[in-house]
Formats: structure tokens, C-alpha cells, sequence
């Protein structure tokens, strides 16, 4: 068995009912595996971006891109090369507050990883943090001694560095 | 041009007629109602009715691959679109160009509320149910949209790789009238279908045969559907390189010809198993190297440099690890590189290979002797001796398939049809109503077996009514011969839930639907009996009995290699 590896793959696809499910249907028959995958509307009128994490041999990556690249829909598809792209999470954690020193413990913790506190109670807190899935992933270690009572991560997004775009050409 | 005010159904009817289509095959029902009603004033479409929605699939489907030209069909929404399903898998699978236009509950219901998703009276989800099975699939959404729809969509099922798209046409857009204009633009900015072969890595592949000690080229369907026979031929015989077919490519390159070595694969002829691994070069145009084909991919020639020429992108290297890819239409492709080569090498008249090719040739291949048993081998060659040049030859899937492709001899491009990929028994007759629709000047046979034929045996009514003449051969062993042979090869012959018994019988089934039937019992009747089908304009249903123990051999054990043959040819 070949060596496994992680690829961030951005495409855009037409903007309209369907992509999505051909896109998904197509990983799920051909048994690939998706680790997250996030989709929004760019600044081109009818025109979606979908980022994917994947992760597979490098024959695997390859058929990955090329089946993708086969769907009518999917209009360009780019592997991303990890050294030259930024890449993003956005989390919301709720977590538990088991008194006011603990509270500030957590509130201390949230500044050194630049988060925020987007909500208060009595009992818990709301923190939003943004950064790459390492980073939320070291975060979420911290908060797992008060306890996390609700998480939500959004998805790895990634964009590529310098001024070449990724675009539909008009 | 100026727009028209129409009904969706006019619109799609008339989109239809644009695109060349004369004939349409398929069953009607509640949901697609308004463009069955709109088929009274297009008189230019003829509506041929399948007894059953697979039937109407699987005719399309022969339409497209006898023609080249894409078949389509129709089917109401629910239980008539799920029924065309296994015919658009098995399209899919084949590469075949085949529009199925399913008609779909209303988008909204009398009091314009939502009825899609509602699981409304025979709704099914056809887009989602299809999406993996075809090349494109869509549900129209406006009047408007149904011109520039329908040019993508036979676009897309013709161009490149073809294969199956489906349109989702919901009622109420059917009967809704609209400003129409008519256009020939097409904006898929997500599809471009590659073209020409990258001139660098022609003169790789060029320097790479010309230097080749023994040259093998393998055809694959892509040459058919490509339509690069011709561009094969010559590239062959600059080469001297004998050309191995794979199933689908059967009829790619005359069988004939004296560099022909037949197909390779788990039923292949042992000369093309057994050159093609003595190869050093390898050529292999418009295939996806698929299991059947290349057995125990370990063993595939793990020497020989292979250059791959496909449409497809996705192929190359999806199963067998290539040195040169073309990314390319064949024909093209194919051209490119014999321009190259001729500048480099001489054609050659005699060479090594070319006497090792010959000696294999005589040894695994032997000249028939007289044999005037009922059995598939000699059956098969009488029955090449019989048929003219042109007639198009569809199978059924199983025994009667293996055998057809072991020895009946194709000598044209897109005269044989048959379910490679999915293996659909119940495919070769429907299929060769589609095909005699398309070639009407063609004599058309489908090789079935009895467990085969009946499973779409009620187009006979369509063959009879609609007066499209095709000759079923039925070679009848009462068992679903395949299977049985797995179960008498591998599972210690235990038949289980193999045998079919003596019934129907199949004159008499003929006759019920007015065809005629004939049983033979001999080669000279089984003689007379093909003569006088080719004579006749009716449907004939030949019944030819065989023994049910009968193998078909030489066989490649699953997982194992070409070179793990068995059984003799």
C-alpha cells in the first residue's frame, strides 16, 4: 500500500440545484474519502467553490481530480499545493464554566489563540475561532479539562497565495 | 430568429426534429401525456411503443451504437423512468449515446402548491436515482430553457466519451406555453471534449513503436465509437502489429485480416492472451483495461511499455499503469501518429514477429474441420458462412455472448452490439430492434440464449406490430448456462436455481406473436432456417437445441492471469 496523504482540492462548479449531490454521489460510489468539504457562492454570478480535503495514495489523489474533472458541472478543478495556500476553520464551542476562575482561565486562553467570546451565561460560553484545523485542534485539547458541551466546525477553506486566481474565465 | 409561442411539449418535439431524430422509442403514461399528445403534429418522429421501458431503453441503445447517431427513448414518471433504468447503466457502462426523456409529476399542483417532493402519485427521483448511471442528467425548469437544453444534451451524450443523459420534464411545463427561441449555442463551460493529441507525446509514442521489436495494438469500443477504423488499419500494417480487440472492441479491426489475433480476455482467443504478453510495445486505443479484459492485472504484461490513447482522462492509468498517455479522439490520435511514423519507418513486409505471429497462429488457431454437430462452435461458423457482410449481430449476455465473440467473426465496425460492461441479458433483442430501426437495409440477428430471451421476449410484439424484422437464434440448453458452468467449475456442481426446463417453447412463442418460429435439429436444417429468415420480412425465432453440460472454453480462472488460460479453442 502506497503512502496516504492529505490534498486540498478547490473547484468551482456551476451554482445551481444538484452540483452538490453529483460531486458527493461521485466520492461515495468510487469510494473515495472526503474529510470536509466546503461550498459558497464566489464573485463570479453563477459560479460555487467547493474546498475539499481529501486524503488517499497518490493514484487515488489523481483519480480523485480526474473524476472530478469529468462531471459537466464542474468547471475547473485545482489541487492546491500546501506550501503556497491559506487555509481556514472557523469553530464555535460551547464550554462549560465550572466557576468564575475557571472562567477566566478559559477567557485567557481564548485571547492567546485569538479567539472570541460571542456568548455569555451563567454556565457556559460561546467562543468563536478561527484559524487552520491544527490550531482549533490544539484549542479544543485546551477546553476538553472544562468540557465541551457543543462544537460546530465549519469545514476547511483555502485560497492560494500571490496574485494568480482561480477563476472561470469570462 | 423570430421567438414562437409554444408548449413545452411542442418545444421539445420540435428541439427533437432539429436534431435529426426521426425515430423515438418508448411507453407513455400519465406524466408524459402532453408530449405524447404533441406527437400528433410531428408527424416527421416516428413513435415506436416497447412492450416495456427496459425494451425502449435497450433499443435506443442499439439505435445509437448500429448508427453512431444518439437513440432516444421515452418513459412516464415513477415505475417508467425506474424501468429504463438497468438500459441507461447499461449505456453508461458501454459508452453508448442515449437521451431517455422521463416525464415527472407537476412542479406544481392545482392549487399551486409544490408537487415534486411530495411524493405525488407515480413520482420517483429520477435525477437522484440516475446520477451515477448516466454522463448528464437534468429537470427542465421553463419553457424557455428546453432549446439549449436539448442541444447540450445531445452534445454531451455524442461528443467526447458518449453516454447516457437524462431529462426530467415535468408535466405542467409540458402543457405551459412560452416565447421559444430557437438557438444552435452551446454553453457548457464545464465540458470540453479533448481533440487533438498533444504533439509531444505523439512523437513519443511514435519513436516508441518504430523501434518496437513486437508491437501489439490493443482496440478497445473507443475505436468504434470513435470511428477510427480505418486510422487503425493503417497503423497496423506500417507496423506489421498484430491488433488484439477487447470485447467492446469487437468489429474494430476486420477478424479476418491477417493481423488480427481476436479478443483477449477471461473468454479471449489464446493467440491474442498469448502474443499480447510476449509484447514489448503496446498500443491500446479506446479502452479501460477492464477486469474481464485483462484478468490478474499483475500479470498484464508487466514488461511491455504501453502507450494509451483515450477521451477519457479518468482512464489512463485507472487500472493499468501506463508510460505514454494521449488524452485524444482516436481517430485523430491514431492519424497523428502514423503521420509521425511513416517518416521513420518503412512499412515493413516481413519481420520476426510477424513469423512468430503466423506460427502461434496456425498452432492455436487451426484452420475448422468439417463439423456438422449442433454445437455453438461449428453453429456459429455456418452462421458467419450465411450472413452477408453487412449484418448487424446483437447478443444476448452470458454463454451465447462468450461463444459469439470466440467464433463468430466480425468483419465491420458496429456490426456487432452487445452488453460488455454490465452484462444485461435481455439486452441483444430489444437492441436489435433499435439497430434494424437504424439499418434498415441490414439484415439483423441477435445471438441469445433461452434464459436471455425471455427476459425481454414481449418485444416481440413490438418486432411484429411495428414491422421491424429482426432473426433471434436461440441457442436453447435449458439452463442458465453461465451460472451452471460457474456452478459445475467452481461450486462442485451443485445447480442451484440454474435450470430453466424445456418451456417456453419458443415456435410456439413466436407464433403467439406473430412471428415465425422454426426448431432445428441439424446444421443443414439450422441452414435452411437462417436462409429462409434473411429471405423473409417477418420475425423469425430460431430454436436451436444444445446440450445443457456444454463449457464455453478456453476459459481465464477469475483472478487469474492471460496466461492462466484453459480449455482449448
Amino acid at each position: 500500500m502506497e503512502k496516504e496523504k492529505t490534498q486540498v482540492i478547490a473547484a468551482l462548479v456551476e451554482n445551481k440545484p444538484g452540483v452538490l449531490h453529483s460531486v458527493s454521489n461521485m466520492f461515495r460510489r468510487r469510494g473515495f474519502n472526503i474529510e470536509s468539504i466546503t461550498v459558497g457562492q464566489t464573485e463570479q454570478k453563477g459560479v460555487a467553490r467547493m474546498t475539499l480535503t481529501v486524503s488517499g495514495d497518490e493514484k487515488t489523489l489523481e483519480q480523485i481530480t480526474k473524476q472530478m474533472n469529468k462531471l459537466i458541472d464542474v468547471i475547473k478543478v485545482n489541487e492546491l499545493e500546501p506550501d503556497s495556500i491559506v487555509t481556514r476553520e472557523l469553530a464555535l464551542v460551547k464550554i462549560n464554566v465550572p466557576d468564575v476562575k475557571g472562567r477566566s482561565d478559559i477567557i485567557n486562553c481564548v485571547e492567546v489563540f485569538r479567539g472570541r467570546v460571542v456568548d455569555v451565561s451563567t454556565e457556559s460560553l460561546m467562543v468563536e475561532i478561527t484559524g487552520t484545523p491544527d490550531k482549533i485542534d490544539a484549542f479544543l485539547n485546551l477546553m476538553k479539562t472544562y468540557g465541551i458541551s457543543e462544537l460546530a466546525r465549519t469545514g476547511l477553506t483555502a485560497l492560494s497565495r500571490g496574485v494568480k486566481s482561480l477563476r472561470v474565465e469570462e | 430568429m423570430t421567438p414562437n409561442k409554444m408548449s413545452g411539449a411542442n418545444a421539445l418535439l420540435e428541439s427533437l426534429e432539429r436534431q435529426g431524430v426521426k425515430e423515438v422509442f418508448g411507453i407513455l403514461g400519465g406524466a408524459i401525456l402532453p408530449v405524447y399528445d404533441a406527437l400528433c403534429t410531428h408527424p416527421k418522429i416516428r413513435h415506436i411503443l416497447a412492450r416495456h421501458e427496459q425494451g425502449a431503453a435497450h433499443a435506443a441503445d442499439g439505435y445509437a451504437r448500429a448508427s453512431g447517431r444518439p437513440g432516444v427513448c421515452f418513459a412516464t414518471s415513477g415505475p417508467g423512468a425506474t424501468n429504463l433504468v438497468t438500459g441507461i447503466a447499461n449505456a453508461h457502462m458501454d459508452s453508448s449515446p442515449v437521451i431517455a426523456l422521463t416525464g415527472q409529476v407537476p412542479t406544481a399542483g392545482a392549487n399551486s402548491t409544490y408537487m415534486i417532493g411530495r411524493d405525488a402519485f407515480q413520482e420517483a427521483d429520477i435525477i437522484g436515482i440516475t446520477t451515477p448511471i448516466t454522463k448528464y442528467n437534468i429537470q427542465l425548469r421553463s419553457v424557455e430553457e428546453i432549446p439549449s437544453t436539448i442541444n447540450s444534451a445531445f452534445y454531451i451524450a455524442a461528443t467526447g466519451r458518449p453516454g447516457p443523459v437524462l431529462i426530467d420534464f415535468p408535466k405542467d411545463i409540458q402543457a405551459q406555453t412560452a416565447n421559444v427561441e430557437w438557438t444552435d449555442k452551446i454553453d457548457l463551460r464545464g465540458y470540453k471534449p479533448p481533440g487533438n493529441p498533444h504533439p509531444l507525446q505523439v512523437r513519443k509514442a511514435a519513436e516508441l513503436l518504430a523501434e518496437a521489436e513486437r508491437p501489439v495494438i490493443l482496440a478497445g469500443g473507443g475505436v468504434i465509437s470513435g470511428n477510427a477504423s480505418d486510422e487503425l488499419l493503417t497503423v497496423a500494417e506500417l507496423l506489421l502489429a498484430p491488433v488484439a480487440t477487447t470485447f467492446m472492441g469487437k468489429g474494430a479491426f476486420p477478424e479476418i485480416h491477417l493481423l488480427s489475433i481476436g479478443n483477449i480476455g477471461m473468454h479471449g482467443n489464446p493467440l491474442a492472451n498469448k502474443l499480447l504478453l510476449e509484447a514489448d510495445v503496446m498500443l491500446a486505443v479506446g479502452t479501460r483495461f477492464s477486469d474481464r479484459a485483462t484478468g490478474n492485472t499483475d500479470t498484464f504484461c508487466p514488461e511491455a511499455k504501453k502507450i494509451h490513447v483515450d477521451i477519457d482522462a479518468a482512464e489512463i492509468g485507472k487500472n493499468i499503469d501506463i508510460d505514454i498517455p494521449i488524452v485524444a479522439d482516436a481517430k485523430k490520435a491514431l492519424a497523428a501518429i502514423y503521420e509521425r511514423l511513416i517518416q521513420q519507418v518503412k512499412k515493413k513486409t516481413d519481420s520476426p514477429w510477424n513469423t512468430r505471429m503466423k506460427e502461434a497462429k496456425t498452432l492455436l488457431n487451426p484452420q475448422a474441420t468439417e463439423n456438422y454437430s449442433l454445437k455453438p462452435k461449428p453453429l456459429l461458423q455456418t452462421l458467419r458462412r450465411l450472413l452477408p457482410e453487412n449484418t448487424i449481430v446483437t447478443t444476448e449476455v452470458g454463454q451465447n455472448q462468450m461463444w459469439s465473440a470466440l467464433y463468430f467473426k466480425v468483419l465491420r465496425p458496429r456490426t456487432f452490439i452487445s452488453s460488455g460492461g454490465l452484462g444485461t441479458m435481455g439486452f441483444g433483442f430489444p437492441a436489435s430492434i433499435g439497430a434494424k430501426v437504424a439499418c434498415p437495409n441490414n439484415p439483423v440477428f441477435d445471438i441469445a440464449g433461452d434464459g436471455s430471451f425471455i427476459m425481454t421476449e414481449q418485444e416481440l410484439a413490438c418486432s411484429v406490430i411495428e414491422n421491424i424484422p429482426v432473426t433471434v437464434i436461440v441457442l436453447n440448453n435449458g439452463v442458465l448456462g453461465m451460472v451452471a458452468q460457474w456452478q459445475r467449475m467452481f461450486y462442485q456442481k451443485r445447480y442451484v436455481a440454474t435450470k430453466l426446463g424445456t418451456y417456453p417453447n419458443f415456435v410456439k412463442l413466436a407464433e403467439a406473436y406473430g412471428a415465425q418460429g422454426f426448431r432445428v435439429g441439424s446444421i443443414p436444417e439450422f441452414e435452411t432456417a437462417v436462409r429462409s429468415a434473411l429471405k423473409s420480412n417477418v420475425t423469425t425465432v430460431i430454436d436451436v437445441p444444445i446440450s445443457s453440460e456444454e463449457d464455453v472454453v478456453p476459459m481465464v480462472p477469475p483472478g487469474c492471469g492471460l496466461n492462466q488460460q484453459v480449455g482449448d479453442y
